[in-house]
């Protein structure tokens, strides 16, 4: 049997909408419990960091020019470039190793 | 005022809308390959604006899979955002309307998130909905260049314009990495951690999205147990 396509689409967007949506409108007021505070402030970077390793060393045509692009996203940010000079690094990075790589 | 920060959150989400415009384009490939036509993959990245969740979804279309295995499915992929939403509700004054949070609420993605969070103090939602106006029509209008010219865009640019998601979550976790030694060491341990769960085969049978979910909720509880925010870092994340 077909299942019909925007019945699908429609069940995605209301599940990933109201995940998205349903703590910021229900949790209005500051939270107290010190643990749930602690837990909260750590979990951007947590998961930001997961996301990026190892996923960063596949996001490109090799593991050479995607872990230069790694070291050199850390090392811009390290030393205080913005987010968009950070992210057009890593790109650079990637085009040129992997334009060098088409030649070697 | 308030036009500077809507417009700041414009200029802020420059390079993720151009970084979305790249992934999206495989999104656009991946809709048109599970047998979507263009106004339907347009649609879908519109509504749902979530590569992951994107991506599992028209593989389960693809494999006519059941109405309540796709909102399971996009449950437990997108189950991150709830800490991420849950994470921002602390970050808005009390006093910051529902409306606003309707609307900012669809711009709870990895990256925007990421910007969001790393405003100083507190965050206006105007700052994320800025954000939103560009980076949800570039997703978008990705996905539809993905889905018209298939695979014709040189590889080398596609692979370019990818790893620059990347850098946006670099550029989020690394300064504050560099001041508090406790959250540097806490990215040490995610990378670590992230590498072996990836790794190692027994892992394998659970998927990208739970991963996530798993390492983030584990590690986040340690690091809350061993290493509670005190008066001075409450503070700062609470102004």
């Amino acid at each position: 049997m077909k299942n019909n396509p925007y019945i699908y689409i429609l069940i995605m967007a209301a599940v990933t909408y109201s995940v998205r949506v349903l703590p910021l409108t229900l949790i209005r007021k500051r939270i107290k419990n010190r643990l749930l505070r602690s837990f909260l402030y750590y979990v951007p970077y947590v998961t930001l960091s997961v996301m990026t390793f190892p996923a960063i060393l596949s996001a490109s045509g090799s593991v050479v020019s995607a872990a230069a692009a790694l070291v050199v996203g850390i090392a811009a940010a390290f030393f205080g470039a913005s987010l968009f000079v950070v992210a057009a690094g890593c790109s650079l990075t990637v085009f040129v190793i992997e334009a060098i790589l088409m030649f070697v | 005022m308030k036009n500077n920060i809507y417009f700041k959150g414009i200029r802020d989400s420059l390079p993720i809308a151009l970084g979305y415009y790249a992934v999206s384009i495989t999104i656009g490939i991946a809709a048109a390959k599970a047998g979507m036509s263009l106004f339907q993959s347009g649609l879908a990245s519109a509504l749902n604006f979530t590569s992951t969740g994107e991506f599992a979804g028209f593989n389960l279309i693809a494999a006519c899979g059941s109405y309540i295995e796709m909102a399971l499915m996009q449950l437990i992929i997108n189950a991150r955002y709830i800490l991420m939403s849950a994470s921002l509700s602390q970050k808005l004054s009390p006093g910051v309307s529902v409306f606003k949070r309707l609307v900012m609420g669809m711009g709870v993605t990895d990256e925007i998130f990421g910007i969001s969070i790393a405003a100083e103090g507190e965050l206006d939602p105007m700052y994320t909905i800025g954000a939103i106006t560009l980076t949800i029509p570039a997703w978008t209008l990705g996905t539809l260049t993905g889905a018209v010219l298939g695979s014709i865009l040189p590889e080398i640019i596609v692979n370019a314009l990818g790893v620059s998601l990347f850098g946006m979550f670099i550029a989020v976790f690394i300064p504050p990495a560099r001041k508090n030694k406790v959250i540097a060491s806490i990215v040490v341990i995610s990378f670590v951690l992230s590498y072996i769960f990836n790794k190692l085969p027994i892992f394998g049978f659970i998927s990208d999205g739970t991963k996530i979910i798993i390492l983030t909720a584990v590690i986040s509880f340690f690091a809350a147990v061993l290493f509670p925010i005190d008066t001075e870092e409450d503070e700062s994340y609470e102004k």
